[in-house]
């Protein structure tokens, strides 16, 4: 099939989208934030555990498509253990990859396994499948308790 | 001054629908997308245009550009011609009465809200009801809440079998004197369903109440006559039928329309203004206000001269068989499931691929050149009936082929392949 295919649905995101990681409501959740893409009804709720300043665990609940899905299931593992501002930091850092505008953050530690997403930033039409999830767990973490919207 | 040239249709030179030959009429049609030729199946969401609508705007402008109904210089009398003329091809084309039945408005949308704005704050009262169906697109739902929300009037909704049919019995069982208004599809965008609308108008008007039917989806892909169907509003959308978008047509029976109430005040929608009194103008006119969407109107009219040309009755039988052959290749995928079975359809199929999310099916077939929509199709409680975040959907025109259907099927082979 087309390398642009390839690019855009990489085994890592088909994996986490079968399987995703951390999918489930968090009892006891210290934090949570609720996201919604109105363009497609795509639903996710985000659930954290603090301990301090650290992130001590992070689930989600919600179905999409596989960018989503995918997309929220590599948050948890990327967010879980962080501090507090390491978290923020790494949403600034995604959302720049996947708007392709990396800005003044480009020159900080690479993102990993989140770069799979690099793909996306070529479908405008998807960009908002792959930051719900980011989006919501910013909100959890700022503890704003209202519905996020991706409009 | 070329104000209603002809248009040059090669397709119906001969008595075999010559589908190659239409195609060249519509120069999208040859450019390619992701480095692979287009296939365009996204014509329930909008339609391509042929040269010959793309040339009326563009003469239009070039050559007689004016506003209507005031100047006496030439230009001005050109436009006005042109713009009621397209009016009148409008009437013949869904074979309204007369031509002061015919109310320009910007979109099908448009046509719903003002029917709901005037005709139904004048007769929709606290305790009546207004029945839809449950197939409706957002358009024909949200401006009868808002107007039931208004008036204190009641909303019901006839349901769906499990082929995406309205359920008759349910209906008739709706329908009382209470009932004052039914609005109804004549097709379905999400599903195809294409509805029995002279039984749905025959039963209401046996208990007085006036039918809307929103015909965007059904005037692209056969033949309508809103006399012999007997409906009080028929909404149509030029965009939906090879024309311009920003502009679209009301057709309301010329007793209800002299009754109605104005939409909106301003320049011709008046006959006479004094600061103490203002003489409304005849019908259609006292129903648009300012100056109107003049260009694409007369777009509108080329594009039905063109489809009136390649005639609307070859335009349904390639349909039909293009959807005989979609269903037959799609029905061979086993993870394919049809949303929306209906026995009377048009040339639209909604379907499910197990397991992908309709929005990565969409992503993966616009990769190999295929367009079609993913979503909830502006109509969420279809998908909610039928338990579904959203389908994909090939809605096609007769401009496609048999071997874009193939190109359609082999996409979704890919995309089964891809997530499995």
């Amino acid at each position: 099939m087309t390398s642009e295919l390839d690019d855009l649905y990489q085994e890592v995101i088909l994996d986490h989208n079968k399987r995703p990681r951390n999918r489930k409501k968090l009892e006891n959740a210290d934090r949570q934030a609720e996201g919604y893409n109105p363009l497609c009804g795509d639903h996710v709720n985000v659930f954290l555990k603090i301990e301090g300043d650290r992130v001590r665990e992070v689930t989600f609940e919600g179905s999409g498509c596989a960018i989503s899905t995918a997309s929220a299931s590599l948050m948890t593992e990327a967010v879980r253990g962080k501090t507090l501002s390491e978290a923020k930091e790494l949403f600034g850092r995604f959302h720049g990859l996947i708007t392709g505008e990396p800005g003044e953050t480009s020159d900080g530690p690479g993102l990993g396994k989140l770069e799979v997403f690099s793909g996306v930033c070529k479908y405008p039409a998807r960009v908002k499948c792959a930051t719900l999830a980011w989006h919501t767990v910013k909100a959890a973490l700022d503890d704003e308790g209202e519905v996020i919207s991706t409009e | 001054m070329t104000t209603t040239s002809q248009p040059t249709i090669t397709g119906q030179a001969t008595n075999a629908f010559d589908v190659e030959r239409i195609r060249r009429d519509f120069p999208i049609l040859s450019r390619e997308v992701h480095g692979k030729p287009l296939v365009y199946l996204d014509n329930a969401a909008t339609t391509q245009k042929p040269q010959c609508v793309i040339d009326a705007l563009t003469t239009y402008y070039s050559e007689y550009n004016a506003n209507i109904h005031r100047g006496v210089h030439a230009l001005s009398v050109a436009a006005t011609e042109a713009y009621e003329g397209a009016r009148l091809k409008i009437q013949r084309f869904i074979n309204a009465g007369r031509p002061e039945e015919i109310v320009y408005v910007r979109s099908a949308t448009e046509a719903i809200n003002l029917v709901a704005q005037t005709w139904g704050v004048e007769n929709i009262a606290a305790g009546d009801e207004i029945i839809i169906t449950g197939m409706e697109h957002h358009s024909n739902i949200v401006p009868w809440q808002m107007l039931c929300a208004k008036q204190g009037a009641r909303l019901r909704v006839v349901p769906l079998n499990d082929n995406g049919e309205l359920e008759l019995d349910e209906y008739e069982r709706m329908l009382s004197p209470k009932v004052k208004l039914v609005a109804a599809a004549h097709v379905s965008n999400a599903l195809g369903t294409v509805n029995p609308v002279e039984r749905l108008v025959e039963l209401a008007h046996a208990q007085g109440a006036v039918v809307l039917l929103d015909g965007a989806q059904a005037v692209p892909h056969a033949a309508v006559d809103v006399q012999a169907i007997g409906c009080d509003f028929y909404a149509l959308s030029s965009h939906k039928v090879f024309g311009p978008t920003g502009v679209g047509a009301l057709y309301a029976k010329y007793d209800l329309l002299t009754k109605m109430p104005p939409y909106q005040g301003g320049g011709d929608m008046i006959a006479s203004v004094t600061f103490e009194n203002t003489i409304y103008n005849d019908v259609p006119h006292k129903f648009e206000a300012g100056t109107p969407n003049i260009a694409d109107a007369i777009g509108f009219g080329a594009a039905i001269d063109y489809v009136t040309a390649v005639g609307m009755d070859a335009i349904a039988a390639h349909e039909r068989d293009l959807l005989e052959y979609a269903t037959e290749v799609l029905s061979s995928i086993p993870e394919v499931r049809f949303i929306g079975t209906a026995k009377a359809r048009a040339a639209v199929v909604s379907f499910v691929i197990e397991g992908v999310h309709p929005h990565d099916a969409g992503t993966i077939l616009d990769l190999q050149g295929v367009a079609v929509r993913a979503g909830h199709h502006c109509a969420q409680p279809v998908m909610l009936r039928f338990k579904v975040p959203a389908t994909v959907r090939a809605s096609m025109a007769f401009y496609n082929t048999r071997s874009e259907i193939d190109a359609l099927a082999t996409a979704v082979r890919c995309v089964v392949e891809k997530f499995n």
